[in-house]
């Protein structure tokens, strides 16, 4: 196992920036997860560490070393393809053993260690069968193998559980979880599903246009979004953003909008500083945070009943605030929720996030 | 369904006219079949009374149509081997490198290659061969089909690598092979079925030519069959039907056997990927 580094790295195709001037480092044994929409730069970034491309400036290290030019076979790498890249021709003891046998290995070291590999995979069984003749969850788990059979510094992953349906994926991502643990492995591992990221990451890093947007650990970027763009990006559903109006005075910050009452915030150094330009705030609110409240109470945002959607173990609640714009309360409950139309939803202080006027996060006191 | 009477009768006629039509190719295929067997074979069509093999008796004891056979044997097949791994070598690296302008390459080298193994370039071509020394050899005969026959094979062969994933090899690269290695174990496996169309064409088509080995070949030992057939004429200048027969149904049985060899092994797989 090793450690990563990108040093200012910047990757162009043509003339458009796929990777811009990005910099972060890896520790030896993360588990780090690269989110973002599609488009982002996420899997030019793998890639540059695999060497399948070469970055137009900065540099790649792994354990230390500048790679940043070495060719993929000396970098001593896995990495699961989101299509798995199977090879057709040959069956699943080969595919597996590939990493093997370009190493020189023996036919029976080779199909032993397949073997080993696949039985904790749980596709011992399938290993005479050629890639065409296993289900996508059964490929994806070859792939692993594959991945695994042999020792690397670094293991890469790019979507590898985009292929599969609802349940496998869950399976499969809580395998992961386990090697995790159990191996202790450096993996770089590329999503754009943020529960996946959450769930399975020891650090997120945030993409956005070709940029590292926040890096943090799951729980700081959950509590913490550096900006609306990760607020909005991580937590399902994403965080309620509504822009306010600031007003303030005798060192208290009045916020509002229609249809909201919040309490007076005290001013910090931080919001003065934001509102230096404008006099427009974002308020962020999670989905989870929100309760049915009573009308007029503070600390609400009201509007019409939009939905009422229950999932089993809690209600997706959705309001039309009078602008248009709608805000989801998740309400953990077994039962249905009994709504009128016009519905108060109510949150505590120590919840409210704020973003100044370009999407950046406002720290609250004692952040 | 109910056929109403007009429709009936349209399709009865539209029956007679197809099996007139089917009838007219057919005719001279059954020819092709029969008259080999026919010791007293005419261009007419007869059923062969007796049938026998005294046609090819003959063609075998003729010195000169089996060495023929067996020139073409040397010219097709390696004619093929070069097309075959030099298509898939230029392909293979036009279709995976960044190679500027290498779209343009094989649009020009295909716009050409018409012209080279055409009756056009025949003058050039004997020229160049001829100043090379290689008169009258089966390389002048190989060189040129592959030269004519390359950019064509490119163009299939490429179409045919670009709907391959590069993860295939990238895979193997990061695995720890080198680029030759992924080739070899990962690549040259998956494109197989596509270079199997590029000999299968290259073949039939070396096969089957005769004006290129009838200009660039001078000795009787040289000549391919396809040049031998014409030959097979009486000092009176009328042809031996018999013999001829005979011949041409040898001759065509190795294009045969390739067809149904590789339908049976690979499948044939003419992919949609000729772009016009
Ligand atoms: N070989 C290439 N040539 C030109 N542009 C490219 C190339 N590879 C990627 N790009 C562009 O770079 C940008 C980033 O691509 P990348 O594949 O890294 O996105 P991603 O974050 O992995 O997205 P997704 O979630 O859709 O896979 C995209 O806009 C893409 O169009
Ligand atoms: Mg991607």
């Amino acid at each position: 196992m090793a450690s990563v580094e990108f040093r200012n790295v910047t990757k162009t195709f043509g003339s458009f920036n796929a990777v811009s001037d990005v910099s972060f480092s890896i520790g030896d044994g993360e588990f780090v997860c690269l989110l973002g929409p599609s488009g982002c730069g996420k899997t030019t970034s793998l890639r540059m560490i695999a060497g399948l491309e070469t970055p137009t400036a900065g540099q790649v290290l792994i354990g230390g070393d500048d790679v940043t030019h070495y060719h993929p076979k000396d970098r001593q790498i896995s990495m699961v393809f989101q299509d798995y890249a199977l090879y057709p021709h040959m069956n699943l003891a080969d595919n597996i053993a590939y990493p093997l046998k370009v190493r020189g290995k023996s036919v029976t070291e080779r199909h032993g260690r397949a073997r080993e590999v696949a039985d904790v995979l749980k596709i011992g069984h399938l290993l005479d069968r050629l890639p065409s003749q296993i289900s996508g969850g059964q490929q994806q788990r070859t792939s692993l193998a594959r991945a695994l059979v042999y020792p690397s510094q670094v293991y890469l992953f790019d979507e590898p559980l985009s292929n599969l349906d609802a349940k496998l994926r869950l399976e499969a991502r809580g395998f992961l979880n386990h090697l995790q643990r159990d191996m202790g492995m450096t993996a770089v591992y590329v999503t754009h599903d943020q529960a996946e990221a959450m769930a399975l990451a020891t650090r997120i890093a945030v993409m956005d246009q070709g940029q590292i947007v926040q890096y943090a650990s799951p729980i700081e970027i959950y509590r913490r979004p550096a900006t609306t763009f990760v607020a909005n990006f991580v937590g399902n559903p994403p965080m309620n953003l509504v822009p306010v109006d600031a007003v303030h005075g005798d060192g208290q910050l009045q916020l509002s909008a229609i249809g909201i009452t919040l309490d007076g915030l005290t001013m910090s150094s931080a919001i003065s500083a934001a509102l230096g330009g404008g006099k427009t705030l974002t308020l962020g609110v999670r989905p989870e945070h929100l309760a049915i409240a009573e009308p007029g109470a503070p600390n609400t945002i009201s509007g019409q009943l939009f939905a009422n959607e229950n999932m089993g173990p809690e209600s997706l609640v959705t309001i039309e605030r009078p602008d248009g714009s709608r805000v989801t309360a998740r309400i953990f409950t077994d039962d249905h929720i009994a709504l009128n139309d016009a519905v108060t939803l109510g949150f505590s202080r120590e919840h409210v996030h704020l973003f100044d006027g370009v999407g950046n996060r406002i720290p609250a006191d004692g952040e | 369904m109910k056929l109403t009477l007009s429709a009936f009768l349209g399709r009865i006629a539209f029956s007679a006219l197809a099996a007139l039509i089917g009838a007219a190719f057919a005719l001279p295929l059954l020819w092709f079949l029969f008259a080999p067997f026919n010791a007293r074979a005419e261009l007419g069509l007869a059923v062969p009374d007796p049938w026998t093999l005294a046609n090819f008796v003959t063609v075998f004891g003729n010195n000169f149509a089996v060495r023929a056979l067996w020139n073409s044997l040397i010219q097709s097949v390696g004619g093929v081997i070069l097309v075959g791994a030099a298509a898939t070598l230029a392909a293979y690296a036009l279709s995976r490198s960044a190679l500027p302008g290498k779209r343009a390459v094989t649009y020009i080298l295909l716009l050409f290659s018409s012209v080279v193994s055409g009756s056009a370039a025949m003058v050039p071509i004997f020229l160049i061969v001829s100043a090379a020394g290689l008169m009258d050899t089966h390389l002048a005969v190989i060189l040129t089909f592959a030269g004519g026959l390359l950019p064509t094979a490119m163009f299939i062969l490429r179409d045919f690598i670009d709907s391959i994933p590069k993860s295939y090899e990238e895979s193997a690269m990061v695995a720890g092979a080198s680029p030759v290695q992924a080739f070899f174990d990962v690549a040259l496996p998956v494109i197989r079925p596509g270079i199997v169309v590029v000999v299968v064409w290259s073949f039939v088509n070396i096969w089957g030519s005769f004006l290129i080995p009838f200009i660039l070949l001078r000795s009787d030992t040289n000549m391919p069959a396809s040049v031998a057939i014409y030959s097979f004429y009486s000092e009176a200048g009328t042809p031996i039907v018999t013999l001829l027969a005979a011949y041409s149904l040898i001759y065509s049985l190795p294009v045969i056997a390739l067809y149904l060899f590789v339908s049976w092994k690979f499948g044939f797989r003419f992919f949609g990927g000729i772009k016009a």
